[in-house]
């Protein structure tokens, strides 16, 4: 059948790329569903953290809640001010997810699960397109037409400016040791090293953690978008699904800059001790973790107060089960071994993202929130020069390996080591800047009835 | 036949966004459609297999370059600043270095093989399995051959931050 | 004292930038840190505030002049609605001050039972006080903690008096109601539990470095400022100067009891954290000793049903969680007194503001106005 050479063209498009369109409509399928269901985590993490239960209402323990709070964001009123350019207001938001979005197309959640075929420049993809996000801050921010919004706008693209270079630069010490910028290629570097990146430079996981909780807006660096200050910042006058727009961005952000951690320092979809063949046996972690799951479910469904709620855990503690079957299945039925990696990848890779967001969250139901000042100066003054010292250690450690022959862990621990007496003097200098210079002299005593 | 389409569609919307950016009134609308224009471009670099330079263009210029642009525009006050500006032929310079170039160009085209030794190179686009690895290639003439120019360029950018440092906190000491 | 943002007009005017001029910027009356309705305008120049001027009255509900209207028991329940946080307080200076009038005492058992509940209140509303200013601050966490502990003295409260904030628990003479049955034992628990709860706090808090670079030296008032001011309670013992009405002029059942005055060295917002942290350790002290030994006996003095204290004047102080709350009441011979007035603590240190301010940035200003510990009920009446 001859066809027309523009339907073939498709069509061999379709043959060579198909596995790499599903990927990309699952993403943008699935990424605002998923970024949902973390908000509601974060809220039963977060009412855990504070001695309460946290939403319970909408469906069972809550799980319907981020179905009811998309809809009720959709059916409000869109509120647009006075005299704002409905062009970027309407355009911002959207700048905002589709960064994040867009950025998620090179990560490899597993080794099958990629939508931009292993880019040469794949990990700088990544950061570049997610740093577009920026725009949408500073233009919606100028488009609600209000003073307090250009200000907090202004303040969080300084902010996540100043933690980009630091987490670049972090990135770059991770990047030495893989020897290349492709993301499979980074995670097979790994398995061929046998260790992950975080334990040859924990230094620059550190820097990467701290400046992604700030280029994610997240607390302690949340001054731009906290409630209690007075500057109340770009998101002020978005409301409705526009504001779930900004929100939605930012948890796929968190998404984004977690996979990014997780493949330069904990080993992408590796197992723990890849290499390590008499523990193989961890291999059968992933069905049991999921079955673990499952008996939970089992045993507290005899608790369930009500007995539609019985019914639901019982539900769930079996698709747990079938979960679990499905994940040991290749490692039992040798013919289809094949997708062992790929799945039991995937599930590695989730798990440690998890992990990280965990650690986001947790880190903001501790901590109080830094003063912008002090946010900047821990950015430019602390983490920059430490990134930049970080680089240099990790060069000399490669050469010493490489040259002089020195057993890698000592070289990394010793150059590891050095960066962390910088860490402390950096830290030593802010805290004597600090303790000298917030403090306006106290004049002797004033009249009250003066004036 | 997708190498056309890809470059068809980059190329449009560049032009497209180029027109309509020296044509709105609204600053921060020009903006936008620059960003738009670089984006396209960018496009156009990744569809010539230079991976490397489409996320720096990416990076550098929209990510770094557009928003302090952005910023400029949102914190100066145009009405005012314009009322500074003293030069009055800038449409009519503007138009003869368009019309300028725009000679330039057709003339480079149109006579580009019968010019001795000059004219441009019009290579066969390499398979993109063959091509060497973009970024490899880039940092390897970097640091061996271009290393001076790089060295003197990093030290040009360095002394042009502490120069903009330096004078923005003059104003602000003021 | 006229507008001291009027009196400073530099200007720019030539500027092209945004935000080069000095700017006013109005905080509240809504607004989700001024515990209340407070209003605050802030001159700035670029990020510093050069000045401030608070303007209150929101909350003005004519107290003091509704005190004019109503007989001596009829007043008691209205001054709980001051310093709602911490109404047992004010219950007890009021009681305190007429009983002052009509020279009566309460007996002992009232007095001890009066201390303890006042104790406790007065962890209750420190607690308060931090859940707060941390949340101020940023600190999420703290809020619900300080809450769930509070949540048991409330609940003393009202198996004491029947109600939970506006308690009206003490009556001109002593107390209506009896120590309920197992009160002592309610009270022991808590105190027993506390002390690991403050360490919960003191573990968040304490340590923590971003705490310590948002507290630190932020909001500083020195000792002879605090007393040109008439700043007092913690604001005051923060900045070194230890007075305190418990200790200095002893009042109810204080003292038979061993405690000390917590006071700090530099009168920053770190000091008065500490000052308040340690103030709810030595309530708790308090109530200890307080509950080994409550004296038998009756609960109300020597009062008649119809009080018509005779003519003349008195002031009476106490410390209130906040600093010290007085009153003042003049007596003309009738059951309604001619003129109740209310010194509350919250209204001379909200004075403190401005000098506190002065310098800091805006983002401190969040947190100086909830190192003062101010509740709108109180400055406004």
């Amino acid at each position: 059948m001859i066809l027309p050479p523009g339907l073939e063209a498709i069509l061999t498009f379709l043959q060579n790329w198909w596995v790499e369109i599903v990927c990309g409509v699952v993403i943008v399928a699935v990424v605002p569903l998923i970024a949902g269901y973390v908000v509601l985590v974060e809220r039963k993490l977060m009412a855990d953290m504070q001695a309460r239960l946290g939403p319970m209402r909408v469906g069972p323990h809550g799980l319907l809640q981020p179905i009811a709070d998309a809809l009720k964001l959709l059916i409000k009123e869109d509120i647009i001010p006075d005299n704002a350019d409905k062009l970027i207001f309407w355009l911002a938001p959207v700048i905002s997810m589709v960064a994040a979005m867009t950025s998620m197309g090179a990560i490899a959640f597993g080794p099958a699960f990629q939508v931009a075929r292993d880019i040469n420049v794949g990990i700088l993809f990544v950061i570049g397109v997610s740093s577009l996000g920026l725009l949408g801050i500073i233009l919606g921010g100028w488009a609600s037409n209000s003073h307090y919004s250009i200000i907090g706008a202004i303040r969080s693209t300084a902010q996540l400016v100043s933690y980009e270079t630091a987490a670049g630069l972090a990135i770059v010490g991770a990047l030495l040791l893989a020897g290349t910028l492709r993301i499979r290629a980074i995670v097979d570097a790994q398995q061929q090293l046998g260790v992950w990146f975080i334990f040859l430079t924990p230094v620059a996981f550190f820097i990467y953690l701290v400046a992604s909780i700030a280029e994610t807006n997240r607390a302690p660096f949340d001054l731009p978008e906290a409630e209690s200050e007075l500057v109340a910042g770009y998101m002020t006058e978005y409301s409705g699904f526009r504001w779930a727009l900004y929100f939605l961005g930012e948890y796929a952000n968190m998404i984004v800059v977690g996979s990014v951690a997780t493949t330069l320092f904990l080993g992408g979809w590796l197992r723990p001790f890849p290499n390590v063949h008499w523990l193989d046996w961890l291999d059968f972690l992933p069905p049991l973790i999921i079955a673990a799951v499952g008996v939970y479910c089992v045993y507290r469904a005899g608790k369930q107060p009500v007995e539609i709620q019985i019914w639901f855990m019982w539900a769930v503690a079996l698709a747990c089960f079938a979960v679990a079957v499905i994940f040991a299945a290749p490692l039992f039925v040798t013919s289809l071994k094949f997708i062992l990696p790929g799945l039991h990848g995937a599930f590695w890779f989730l798990l440690k993202v998890s992990g990280y967001i965990y650690l986001f969250m947790w880190l903001r139901f501790t901590l109080p929130r830094y003063r912008f000042d002090q946010l900047m100066h821990l950015g430019w003054y602390i983490l920059i020069p430490l990134a930049i010292v970080n680089v240099l250690s990790i060069g000399v450690a490669m050469i010493l390996e490489s040259e002089f022959g020195w057993n890698r862990w000592f070289a990394a621990l010793l150059t590891s080591l050095f960066t962390l007496g910088i860490a402390a003097l950096l830290v030593n200098l802010y805290d004597k800047r600090a303790a000298a210079a917030s403090s306006p002299a106290t004049a002797a005593a004033t009249d009250p009835y003066a004036g | 036949m997708l190498d056309s389409i890809a470059f068809y569609f980059f190329a449009g919307v560049a032009v497209l966004s180029a027109a309509l950016m020296v044509t709105r009134r609204n600053a921060v609308h020009s903006a936008v459609l620059l960003v738009t224009t670089l984006l396209a471009t960018a496009g156009i670099f990744l569809q010539l297999r230079a991976e490397f330079i489409f996320i720096t263009q990416i990076i550098l210029y929209v990510g770094g370059i557009m928003v302090l642009f952005i910023f400029v525009i949102m914190l100066v006050r145009l009405d005012i600043a314009l009322h500074h500006i003293r030069f009055r032929l800038q449409r009519w310079v503007a138009l003869f270095v368009a019309l300028a170039l725009g000679v330039e160009i057709t003339v480079v085209f149109l006579f580009a093989r019968r010019l001795p030794g000059q004219g441009l190179l019009i290579q066969e686009p390499a398979p993109a399995d063959k091509l060497p690895p973009n970024t490899e290639e880039l940092a390897r003439s970097l640091f061996s051959s271009y290393l001076l120019p790089f060295e003197i360029a990093s030290v040009l950018l360095l002394v042009a931050m502490v120069g903009a440092v330096v004078m923005a906190k003059k104003r602000i000491d003021q | 004292m006229g507008n001291a943002l009027q009196q400073e007009d530099t200007t720019q005017k030539n500027s092209t930038l945004l935000g080069a001029d000095e700017l006013v910027i109005n905080m509240g009356p809504q607004h989700p840190s001024t515990h209340g309705v407070l209003r605050v305008k802030l001159k700035l120049d670029g990020e510093r505030v050069r000045a401030t001027e608070c303007v209150i009255g929101y909350l003005h509900r004519g107290v003091e002049k509704i005190a004019e209207h109503r007989t001596y028991q009829q007043f008691a329940p209205y001054v709980d609605r001051m310093d709602y946080v911490a109404a047992v307080s004010n219950g007890l200076g009021y009681c305190e001050t007429v009983e002052k009038l009509l020279s009566v005492e309460a007996p002992p058992r009232a007095r001890v039972i009066r201390t303890i509940l006042t104790e406790l209140q007065r962890i209750a509303s420190h607690l308060v006080w931090l859940g707060t200013h941390a949340l101020d601050i940023g600190a999420l966490t703290p809020l619900f903690y300080c809450f769930r502990e509070r949540e048991e003295i409330l609940k003393i409260f009202e198996k004491y008096c029947g109600a939970r904030l506006t308690t009206h628990a003490f009556r001109i003479g002593g107390l209506q109601y009896e120590a309920y049955d197992g009160f002592e034992k309610d009270v022991e628990r808590f105190c027993k539990n506390f002390e690991r709860r403050i360490q919960d706090y003191v573990d968040l808090l304490t340590g923590n470095s971003i705490w310590i670079g948002r507290t630190r030296n932020i909001g500083v008032l020195g000792a002879a400022d605090c007393i040109a001011l008439g700043a007092s309670g913690p604001v005051l013992r923060a900045s070194g100067v230890k007075w305190d009405l418990r200790k200095a002029q002893p009042y109810a059942a204080y003292e038979q009891y061993q405690f000390d005055i917590p006071t700090g060295t530099k009168g920053d917002t770190y000091d008065r954290y500490m000052v308040r942290m340690e103030e709810m350790r030595q309530s708790r002290l308090i109530c200890l000793q307080a509950i080994e030994k409550i004296p038998e006996g009756p609960i109300l003095g020597k009062v008649g049903k119809v009080l018509k204290p005779a003519a003349g004047e008195v002031y009476h102080s106490i410390e209130a969680p906040k600093g010290i709350l007085g009153y003042y009441i003049v007596s003309d011979g009738t059951t309604q007194p001619y003129r109740v007035r209310i010194r509350p603590p919250s209204f001379v240190n909200l004075q403190a503001l401005d000098k506190m301010v002065r310098g800091h940035l805006v983002a401190d200003v969040v947190a100086i106005i909830g190192t003062l510990d101010i509740v709108l009920g109180e400055v406004d009446r």
